[in-house]
């Protein structure tokens, strides 16, 4: 059966030449970068070469790059690293759960946390950010672009506010990595978070960019790798492989990539609004990532519509994806004051750098059918007893 | 290796009658708890033709009244569990079909769990498995995998079904395996539910379905069946309902009252009527030469009536909300057995229409503990004719 994937946003698949990139890293230069001798030294070059690479994608000094797991490591990083007991923090109700989880677990054990609500098109306002300022404020997270909406957060101004008030801000740059220009000079943010496997890279990597003299307490304590700041012996096939998505990366910002990736998005867009009845852009008034439609689906379950599409062969999400795989109603969609009957009525398209015209016409040929069939079989309260 | 035995669903299909599913399609949704019949289910119409969808409904959260007081700290639940969920998806990884979990959890508590809290309260012992089976199981469930293109549902109930020609009705029988026939939950199931269902373990004994699973190399062939209500953990309701109500911030309305005997002499006092049930002998709180039992609980006084077993037996029972199966309607007196609990040995009584929309059952042996809240399930020999909800 045909397969046609728009969840880049929960995953992406690896490109060949990163693939290539890491392949002899697993059995010819298999060495530990801490090590003396010379399958050490050419571990240890190939990690270097990629912390130039993933610095160069965000404007920063290579030892300003620290290696981590993934998106979830470095976003707990940068608030356990910084937020203790008695400090204040404030993030947004729209982050994703790895830091609206790591803000929670930090407010059990004594810190203050304010979490800033968002605009009905699911962007935080940053004077609001600003008036959330205390004497105790020690840090800022708000992520740069959301994962269930793709809408851009004011980042650059929120880093301003940060700056003059001299507050450490951190954004969580998952999602828009390699989808926007990250410099995060201009950003002025202190920390940034990167996810490897939502950019081509391998699950199980990722990035924090810390500024130089910003003091975190670590995560893991063993030995000295990643200037003290991250123990543990680096995963190099990952890291290098992230270097080399990295790279690209970097060039598909300025080669048209996104802008094609842009027009693929408002034809699925147009396309469903045109065809299905009841729908809409959940965010659709923000300035969104290239990839990201969230569209509401008015009188039908969206958990049912994701399965539906599953089946045809079209890979989408509803709310976001949890442990036990069930869809709980989206949080990101309820702080946006969408009634919950519409946030479960709304599915997630994220489109890859892959994506074709022939995917989007796949998805319009299947979507209003499927869409139709659930609005038919509605379930109205039928239960015959009791 | 023993197949879906006497595919009754299948040979009959092409009679042409407005019920027959002549047009349904190819794919069917197996309900999978986990558990080794549903699992099982999945395995042998793997071995079928049929293009299948594993579907899993998550119903409650067993973390959410852990450590209240009166329930485990620690929850190993018997339906709807991560381990549960973990097993479903395990079973329907090696076989290779697509598994999804459905967040039924909303629906479960107003259509399942607040009745059955409410039904206590009012002094009556509900069933909770007939409420899933006929809001969720069989509704809700099957309205989703018709949605997303299964025309027909698949579960592990110990059933039969077969569509009779010349009644032009489907009928449900009971199974292979009368130890574990579960059609007295089943009495609800609509023509329409029943034409779309398929119970592949009806002709075949749990040891069977066990030895099914070997061979299947199923890992979960051993595991033990659930005995208790899915959502009651440790399987005392009292505490449920009391860490239940504590959550929902409602107090636990005051029913207590008068213990009195058959001759309304006041025996005692008891602490509130969601305590008891008719025909419950334990946990009474009153010494006497002979063993004392539950006779009426009466919801507006909040008396709980109290006698000897012979006092407890009562020859008629009304029921109402009926669903008829094997006929269209009653529309005479019609002899039958009645089973009046799962555990009932169904006796001979005789059934008729009174009243607005309510059946008389007038059994020919006045019969144990007739439990308001319980359902009347009405046989011939082994087919369901129908059933009510006891008064």
């Amino acid at each position: 059966m045909k397969r046609v994937y728009m969840d880049a946003n929960a995953t992406t698949p690896l490109v060949p030449e990163v693939l290539d990139a890491m392949r002899p890293y697993f059995i010819e230069h298999f060495g530990n970068a801490s090590s003396i001798h010379q399958q050490g030294q050419h571990a240890r070059a190939a990690v270097e070469q990629a912390r130039e690479s993933v610095a160069a994608l965000v404007n920063c000094r290579p030892a300003e790059i620290v290696f981590t797991s993934g998106g979830t490591e470095s976003d707990n990083m940068a608030l356990f690293g910084l937020v203790g007991p008695g400090d204040h923090l404030i993030t947004s109700s729209i982050e994703h759960h790895a830091v609206l989880h790591a803000a929670e677990k930090l407010r059990d054990r004594g810190a203050e946390v304010t979490f800033v609500p968002v605009s009905g098109e699911g962007a935080v306002d940053p004077q609001v950010v600003r008036r959330s300022i205390k004497p105790n404020t020690k840090l800022i997270s708000i992520m740069m672009a959301n994962n269930e909406t793709g809408v851009i957060q004011p980042v650059s101004e929120i880093g301003r506010i940060a700056a003059e008030a001299d507050i450490f801000f951190h954004t969580d740059a998952v999602q828009a990595a390699g989808k926007l220009t990250i410099d995060v000079q201009t950003l002025r943010c202190d920390l940034l978070s990167i996810s490897g496997h939502k950019m081509h890279a391998p699950q199980g990597t990722g990035v924090l960019y810390v500024r130089r003299g910003t003091q975190l307490e670590p995560l893991f304590f063993g030995g000295s790798h990643e200037r003290q700041r991250r123990a543990g012996t680096e995963n190099l096939p990952g890291i290098v492989g992230l270097g080399k998505a990295a790279e690209i990366a970097r060039a598909a910002l300025t080669d048209g990539t996104i802008q094609k990736v842009a027009a693929l998005r408002n034809r699925l867009e147009q396309g469903v609004l045109a065809q299905v009845e009841e729908t809409g852009v959940n965010g659709g008034n923000s300035a969104r990532v290239a990839n990201t439609t969230n569209l509401y689906f008015d009188n039908l379950e969206g958990e049912a519509l994701v399965i539906a599409l599953d089946l045809k062969g079209l890979c989408t999400s509803g709310g976001s994806a949890c442990a036990s795989g069930a869809a709980e109603p989206s949080h990101v969609l309820s702080a946006m004051n969408l009634t919950p009957a519409r946030a479960r009525a709304s599915l997630r398209f994220s489109l890859t750098k892959q994506t074709t015209e022939d995917d989007i016409d796949f998805a319009l040929s299947i979507i209003p059918t499927a869409a139709a069939r659930l609005r038919e079989l509605a379930p109205v309260n039928a239960g015959t007893l009791g | 290796m023993p197949q879906v035995r006497e595919a009754n669903w299948v040979s009959s299909y092409n009679l042409g009658l407005f019920i027959m599913p002549s047009t349904f399609n190819n794919t069917v949704a197996v309900a999978m708890s986990g558990g080794v019949d549903s699992s099982t289910v999945a395995a042998m119409l793997k071995d079928e033709s049929y293009e299948l969808v594993g579907l899993t409904l998550q119903l409650w959260n067993q973390r959410r009244l852990a450590g209240k007081e009166g329930m485990p700290e620690q929850v190993q639940g018997r339906c709807c569990s991560i381990d549960d969920v973990y097993d479903a998806r395990r079973v329907a990884e090696n076989l290779g079909i697509p598994y999804y979990l459905l967040n039924e959890q909303e629906r479960f508590e107003e259509q399942v769990v607040r009745p059955f809290v409410r039904e206590y309260l009012a002094g009556r012992t509900p069933i909770p498995c007939s409420l899933c089976n006929n809001h969720l199981k069989f509704d809700q469930l099957l309205i989703r995998a018709r949605q997303i293109g299964a025309d027909r549902i698949a579960t592990g109930h110990y059933a039969r079904n077969e569509y009779d020609p010349e009644r032009n009705r489907w009928i449900l029988k009971r199974p292979a395996d009368t130890s574990k026939d579960q059609t007295y939950f089943l009495f609800g199931l609509t023509q329409d539910q029943l034409s779309r269902t398929l119970f592949p373990l009806g002709n075949y004994t749990k040891p069977e379905v066990r030895e099914i699973a070997r061979e299947h190399a199923l890992a979960l062939a051993s595991k033990p069946d659930s005995q208790e209500i899915c959502f009651i953990p440790g399987g005392d309701y009292k505490k449920f309902i009391d860490a239940y109500l504590d959550e929902q911030g409602e107090p636990l309305p005051d029913s207590s009252g008068e213990l009195v005997s058959t001759t309304g002499e006041v025996i005692g006092h008891h602490q509130g009527i969601h305590n008891f049930t008719v025909g419950q002998r334990k946990g009474l709180g009153l010494s006497s030469p002979t063993p004392l039992y539950v006779i009426q609980i009466d919801n507006a006084s909040n008396k709980v009536t109290v006698g000897n077993e012979s006092e407890t037996t009562i020859q008629t029972l009304r029921a109402r909300d009926l669903n008829w199966i094997s006929i269209a309607s009653l529309d005479g007196p019609m002899r039958v057995k009645a089973k009046i609990r799962h555990r009932h040995e169904p006796a001979w009584a005789t059934i008729e229409m009174v009243g607005d929309g309510e059946v008389l059952a007038t059994f020919d042996d006045p019969q144990r503990a007739v439990t308001p809240g319980q359902s009347a399930v009405f046989y011939d020999n082994d087919e369901v004719i129908g059933g009510g909800w006891i008064l």
